[in-house]
C-alpha cells in the first residue's frame, strides 16, 4: 500500500474534517487541512476530500456557496488533470453543486433529518475508492443528513449505469433495496464519467474501528492507497 | 431598481415540502387542494436604472447561483 498525501478541505462549518483526519491518519497517511480560502493545494496531494458538515449554513442550497470558494478553482483544475477527489455527505453536495459531479441532493423525502446506521450494497468495485470491496458486498456505515435525496434526470442515470458510476445503493441487512431518503433508484453514492471523483452520502470516517460500530469504512477509504 | 427571483423545484421533480404541506392542509379539512408546491422567493435591491442590463445580470446570477438548474426553475420579475 503506497502513503497518501491526502488534503482535507475546510469551510466555515464544515465539521468532520478532523474526523477525516483522524481515519486517513489511522490508515498510516499524511494529511493537511486546506482553508478554503487558499487559491492552490498543496504540491504532493495524492487525494482531495471535501468531507462533512454545514458549509455556509447550508444557506440557499447545501453545498451551492461553498462551491464558490477561492480553493474550488483549485480543485476543479485538480480533478480535471485527473486527480483524485472525495466528497462526503455536505462534500457530495458541494461536488455536485461545483458539476464535478452529476445530479443534485434534495431535501429528504420524509423531511427529516436522518442519522442512524445504514446498510450499503457494493454496485461496482472498478474503481479506486471501492476496490477492496466485493460486489455486492453488504457494508454498515453511518448516514447523517437533511438533504440525501439523489436526483438526476433518467437519461443520465441509465448512462451512468452503464458506465459503472453507481457505487453505492440504500440496502438492508439482507441486501434488499431500502428506500432512505427518496434518492433516484436508491444511490447512496457515484463517481464522474472518468472514474477520479467520488461523492457519498454515507460517512466512512466514522466507521473505521470496532468501538465505533464498524469498521467498513476503514475498506473503503485504504481502497484509494491501493489502486 | 427591486427585483423578485422565484425559485422552485422543476415540474416532475418531487417536492417533498409541498407534500407535506398538502397533507397538513388535508388535515385541516381544506380537501379542494390539488397541489402543493413551495419554492423560494429571493428579493434584490438593485443599484440600476437599466431595466435590460438588470434582467441579463438577474439572470446570470441565477443561473450561477440562486437556482440549482438541474433540479430548479427560475422566473424573474422587476417590480418598478
Amino acid at each position: 500500500m503506497k502513503k497518501l498525501n491526502v488534503s482535507i478541505l475546510q469551510f466555515p462549518g464544515t465539521n468532520c474534517e478532523y474526523d477525516t483526519v483522524y481515519a486517513f491518519k489511522r490508515l498510516g497517511h499524511d494529511t493537511t487541512l486546506v482553508w478554503h480560502k487558499e487559491e492552490s493545494l498543496p504540491e504532493a496531494t495524492d487525494l482531495v476530500v471535501v468531507p462533512g458538515g454545514f458549509s455556509y449554513g447550508d444557506y440557499l442550497r447545501a453545498g451551492s456557496i461553498a462551491r464558490f470558494s477561492p480553493v474550488m478553482k483549485a480543485v476543479q483544475a485538480y480533478a480535471g488533470e485527473g486527480g483524485r477527489v472525495l466528497g462526503i455527505c455536505n462534500g457530495f453536495q458541494i461536488l455536485t453543486e461545483a458539476h464535478l459531479l452529476p445530479g443534485a441532493l434534495k431535501r429528504n423525502a420524509n423531511l427529516h433529518f436522518i442519522s442512524k446506521f445504514q446498510h450499503l450494497k457494493v454496485v461496482s468495485t472498478d474503481n479506486a475508492f471501492l476496490n477492496l470491496c466485493e460486489k455486492d458486498e453488504i457494508l454498515n456505515i453511518p448516514i447523517a443528513h437533511a438533504d440525501g435525496n439523489y436526483f438526476v434526470d433518467d437519461e443520465t442515470l441509465d448512462d451512468m449505469e452503464k458506465n459503472g458510476q453507481i457505487l453505492l445503493r440504500y440496502c438492508d441487512a439482507e441486501g434488499n433495496p431500502t428506500v432512505v431518503n427518496g434518492s433516484v433508484r436508491q444511490i447512496a453514492g457515484i463517481c464522474n464519467k472518468e472514474k477520479n471523483v467520488f461523492g457519498l452520502m454515507p460517512h466512512p470516517e466514522r466507521a473505521m474501528e470496532h468501538i465505533l460500530g464498524s469498521e467498513d469504512g476503514s475498506k473503503m477509504l485504504e481502497g484509494f492507497a491501493n489502486r | 431598481m427591486k427585483a423578485i427571483i422565484n425559485v422552485y423545484l422543476k415540474e416532475g421533480v418531487l417536492d417533498p415540502q409541498g407534500k407535506a404541506v398538502h397533507h397538513a392542509l388535508g388535515s385541516l379539512g381544506f380537501n379542494n387542494v390539488k397541489e402543493v408546491r413551495i419554492g423560494k422567493q429571493i428579493v434584490l435591491e438593485l443599484d440600476e436604472t437599466d431595466r435590460e442590463k438588470a434582467m441579463k445580470e438577474l439572470k446570470e446570477m441565477a443561473e450561477t447561483l440562486l437556482a440549482n438548474t438541474v433540479i430548479e426553475d427560475y422566473d424573474i420579475e422587476i417590480a418598478e
